[in-house]
């Protein structure tokens, strides 16, 4: 593990480090008296896609829902020590509004979740919520979140038609298209294709190549192919610990810990 | 679904190592036929190379199957890429053998002709740097390689030293001229052999470590005193 002199691991052996826009350090977290994360401390840089890997139970979906507080909705769930920041602001801090925090941290899960309204007002619920009331930015946004989730061509002409009449790859860009509307700084992904077909999980892939020009995309995967197909950097945690956080290239190639060789390669987990 | 993985990649190994010992033998047998101007082990070398052959394309085949379904990740797909440029190796190695042999054979139709002295030197040299190599793999000691690959300068000096004294035996007694082209053709595979030796050293010093060394310079030097120790390539 590569960590500075305040025990962060930034992601080692390359200069993709940057300038970090979620920066975890020693963090505990506990789901009532059971560990389930254990002194974290990482740097994600931002416009690139870091990829979570481990086995199950391993923490990497708590994690991801640590950096927009969704583990709040668990009433047992409990951060003991150590900070998350998100541009540079402690998340957990007295003054932090969640809401805001997770307009700002998008979230796309692994069951794609479109509300039983249209494809249009799936899309601008997150905007009516934050109190967009004028139709022309309402439509601009819609057109754009679309367009952005590579979905605007194959629904432009039945905006108003029920949202859960699309295709399961379809609902899933949808939610991508809600979850980017409001314009976040960072969209976490909870094992988005899980459900997929190939062709879908495919077009899932090509588009978060291309949304993280504008965004930081933080991707839970059991799949490693997936996950070294389409992230910048990957981090392996097991039994609640990062293990190794490095360029993907590398820890697909080269991972400097046994542990990781061993999970990547089928070995255990 | 790793025990099919293991197993494939026990296949793989097993054939690369059966090639490593078809290739062995072809060679030493091309040189025994050279120097005791053996036609029949000369003939045999040549019948023995489709068996090469064979054996490359199973391994090309098992590697290409190996990737489709395992999709090999770390140490796995380290260990096919370079499975698959040994064996392109070995079986130049082989063809090298089949050369001499063939050489082996029109020498023997002729007077024979004595010899350069560090012709027997440069052919065990090439022997061993092949099964040295070889060893690396097997027992994955990349620490080895760099002694290795300083090796082949050797063989290389050798190569130089034997043409020019061929060419001047050569412009001294021009009857020789046939005979004397067909050592040099000879000491030319040989110093190919050394060639491709080197080659798989490198390879597994990269399977080993992780790092291509093919064309850096300098190359990983020998460690001080404690041979065994890890080597970073330097340049």
């Amino acid at each position: 593990m590569e960590k500075d002199a305040t025990g962060v691991q930034g992601p080692g052996g390359g200069d993709a480090g940057g300038d970090p826009i979620i920066s975890v350090r020693g963090l505990d977290f506990f789901y009532g008296p059971l560990q389930v994360l254990s002194d974290i401390s990482l740097e994600i840089p931002r416009n690139l896609v870091t990829a979570l890997i481990g086995p199950s139970g391993c923490g990497k979906s708590t994690l991801l829902r640590c950096f927009n507080r969704m583990n709040d909705f668990n009433g047992d769930a409990r951060l003991a020590r150590g900070s998350i920041r998100v541009g540079g602001v402690d998340i957990n801090g007295p003054d932090v509004d969640p809401i805001e925090l997770r307009r700002r941290v998008g979230m796309v899960f692994q069951k794609s979740n479109p509300f039983p309204k249209s494809i249009y007002e799936n899309v601008a619920y997150g905007l009516r919520i934050g109190g967009v009331r004028r139709k022309s930015a309402l439509d601009e946004a819609v057109e754009r979140s679309l367009r952005n989730a590579a979905l605007w061509d194959e629904v432009k002409d039945r905006l108003g038609d029920s949202a859960l009449a699309l295709s399961g790859g379809q609902q899933q860009r949808m939610c991508i298209a809600r979850a980017i509307a409001v314009e976040p700084d960072i969209i976490l992904m909870d094992e988005p294709c899980s459900g997929l077909d190939p062709q879908a999980t495919m077009r899932i892939e090509e588009l978060i190549q291309e949304l993280k020009e504008q965004f930081t995309i933080v991707i839970v995967t059991h799949n490693m192919q997936q996950a070294s197909r389409c992230s910048d950097l990957t981090a392996f945690l097991h039994l609640g610990r990062l293990v190794e956080f490095a360029e993907t290239m590398r820890i697909f190639t080269n991972p400097s810990e046994k542990r990781t060789e061993d999970y990547i390669t089928g070995r255990f987990g | 679904m790793r025990l099919h993985l293991e197993e494939e990649i026990r296949r793989i190994k097993e054939n690369l190592l059966m090639m490593a010992s078809l290739t062995d033998r072809s060679l030493s047998q091309a040189i025994r036929a050279l120097v005791g101007r053996d036609d029949q082990l000369a003939a045999q070398v040549e019948a023995d190379d489709t068996q090469l052959d064979s054996l490359q394309v199973a391994i090309d085949e098992g590697v290409v199957m190996f990737i489709a379904k395992q999709r090999p990740v770390a140490t796995d797909l380290r260990l096919v890429m370079v499975a698959l440029k040994i064996a392109g190796d070995l079986e130049r190695v082989g063809d090298q053998a089949v050369s001499i042999a063939r050489a082996a054979i029109q020498l023997n139709r002729e007077v024979p002709l004595e010899m350069p002295a560090d012709m027997s030197r440069l052919a065990t040299i090439s022997v061993e740097m092949v099964r040295e190599a070889i060893a690396c793999f097997v027992e994955g000691t990349p620490e080895r390689v760099p002694a290795l690959v300083q090796r082949d300068k050797e063989a290389d000096a050798i190569n130089r030293k034997l043409f020019s004294e061929l060419i001047a035996r050569m412009e001294a007694d021009p009857s020789i001229i046939r005979r004397a082209v067909h050592l040099l053709l000879v000491v030319r595979r040989l110093e190919r052999v050394a060639d491709h030796a080197k080659s798989i050293a490198e390879e597994v010093y990269y399977l080993g470590k992780a790092v291509d060394i093919r064309h850096a310079h300098p190359k990983p030097t020998l460690p001080r005193g404690d041979v065994s120790a890890e080597t970073p390539p330097a340049g």
